[in-house]
């Protein structure tokens, strides 16, 4: 079971910096490619996993389990995705809105990537909830853990990239970042499930 | 990176053409030979400026690489010869209309082009669009640049510039693109959607001109982006260096060769330029040598950096 764990985990963090990396490609085109753009970005990002640490830490008080480990995944995979139709008109009606760049790219970022994040900032400590039996293995559980999640990040902002970006329009890879999820989420669930059998 | 094929069957190039190409690559070949000596270095918010002193030329690269393809050089014992062909056939796209009353140059570098501009066209509007301030100071403290009323650079990120400028109806007779200068290019510059939004800027018959790429996979794919939004246009690519220059029109592209009036009333006017019209004609072409199947870059595949490289 701990296995099925990590895998989860370092998925969450291969899609969250996936996402970040093509963040940047999709406020370009109408916030331009300056260094705030990046600021407002990484800044969404930041605020967000925050967040999200502090509610999956919450969450995991009540009745942690695979099941509700995996409905994390399926609320993440069920924001995401929307990003596809709606990026292009929202980022209009900013800009429309907004003069100045950095504002109109903070704007964006946080009404695109706010809610997909915050959501995939629970994984982390809801994983370390599931994973750890007593407080004398904690520390090397979560350090294994943000191990796992974070080589996920690194391997998804370097697939992203170096060639996902040269493969795929970008339509396709955040949808294949919801598929991602939503497969974790069906592998959480098909998890708990056999664990509730005796 | 790998440079054109001189055997490439349409760059038809008259032998005095590529005498007075070869005889400006020694020009800038032996200052260069003849120690340079950095007098200006700067990490900006975007690049790496470099400005280096060889003889009489005072040059602007954005890059540390010494083998940089693009930049700007002064010759200050004649300051108005443009010292790379680039330059000069990016002026080629006077002949399609030699009298612009709104031009729009993206990309400030020395500000050779808007300077000229400027000077040749004294009432029309001449507008740059610049993103590194560092940029613009470094054009003004070594390269002479001076704003004046009718010469203006904007500081902003030409994509959003463009959108803007559409927007507010804002219409050029003439826009040249050279804002592909360093080691990375800016991948919204160069899709589908920036070419069409950069064509609604232009008055109908309008001219687009750009400094591009020569080298690398993504030739293939620029040209086909171009063709997408423009249809034909002229490709003029230069045999000493790694640049090709795009000259596209807002509506029906005319034969050069219906341009003789053009290039003879203009011929007297570029020279002090340096630019002798009549070397480049035999290089327009509108015959595709590139792979006419490579993807379209559009904002949803841009990866240009990642194609440059290959």
């Amino acid at each position: 079971m701990p296995a099925i764990i990590y895998v989860l985990a370092f998925t969450g963090g291969f899609v969250i910096m996936s996402l970040e990396l093509l963040g940047g490609r999709v406020l370009a085109p109408y916030f331009g490619s300056s260094i705030y753009v990046w600021g407002s970005i990484i800044t969404v990002f930041m605020l967000s996993l925050a967040l999200g640490y502090l509610f999956g830490g919450r969450l995991s008080l009540h009745r942690p389990s695979l099941t509700r480990f995996g409905l994390i995944f399926a609320v993440a995979a069920v924001l995401l995705y929307p990003l596809v139709y709606m990026a292009e008109p929202l980022m209009v009606w900013i800009f429309e809105r907004v003069e100045d760049p950095r504002y109109g790219s903070l704007l964006a970022a946080g009404f695109l990537f706010i809610l997909p994040t915050v959501i995939m900032g629970m994984i982390s400590p809801y994983s370390v909830r599931l994973l750890v039996a007593s407080t004398h293995e904690s520390g090397q559980v979560a350090g294994r853990l943000y191990f796992v999640s974070t080589m996920g990040s690194a391997l998804g902002t370097l697939a992203t990239s170096f060639y996902f970006v040269l493969w795929f329009e970008m339509n396709t890879i955040l949808t294949l970042l919801a598929g991602a999820l939503l497969l974790m989420a069906g592998i959480a669930f098909a998890a708990g499930r056999l664990q509730d059998v005796p | 990176m790998t440079t054109p094929s001189p055997e490439a069957p349409n760059n038809v190039w008259s032998r005095k053409g590529v005498a007075a190409l070869l005889c400006c690559a020694l020009f800038a070949l032996v200052p260069a030979a003849a120690e340079a000596k950095i007098i200006h270095r700067e990490k900006s918010l975007y690049s790496t400026i470099l400005v280096d002193e060889r003889g009489s030329l005072i040059c602007l690269q954005f890059s540390v690489r010494r083998d940089q393809r693009n930049q700007s050089c002064l010759d200050r014992n004649d300051p108005k010869r443009m010292v790379f062909p680039y330059a000069h056939m990016m002026m080629l796209s006077l002949l399609f209309d030699p009298e612009p009353r709104h031009i729009l140059v993206v990309g400030l570098g020395g500000g050779t082009l808007p300077t000229a501009l400027h000077q040749l066209y004294p009432t029309a509007s001449v507008d740059v669009v610049e993103i590194d301030p560092a940029v613009k100071t470094v054009a003004e403290t070594y390269f002479g640049f001076t704003e004046s009323e009718r010469l203006q650079v904007i500081l902003k990120d030409a994509r959003v510039f463009t959108k803007r400028a559409v927007g507010a109806e804002t219409r050029y007779d003439l826009i040249m693109l050279d804002a592909f200068n360093g080691d990375y290019i800016p991948e919204h510059l160069m899709t589908r959607e920036y070419l069409e939004e950069t064509r609604q800027l232009l008055t109908p018959g309008g001219v687009l001109a750009a400094n591009t790429f020569a080298i690398s996979r993504l030739y293939d794919h620029e040209s086909t982006t171009y063709q997408a939004v423009f249809g034909s246009f002229y490709n003029i690519r230069s045999q000493v260096s790694a640049n090709r220059i795009i000259i596209a029109v807002n509506g029906e592209l005319p034969d050069v060769a219906t341009r003789a009036g053009a290039a003879s009333m203009l011929a007297g006017r570029l020279t002090p330029y340096g630019v002798r019209i009549s070397d480049y004609l035999p290089a327009f072409t509108t015959k595709p040598d590139w792979d006419t199947t490579a993807r379209v870059l559009t904002d949803q595949y841009a990866p240009a950096n990642l194609l440059g490289s290959q």
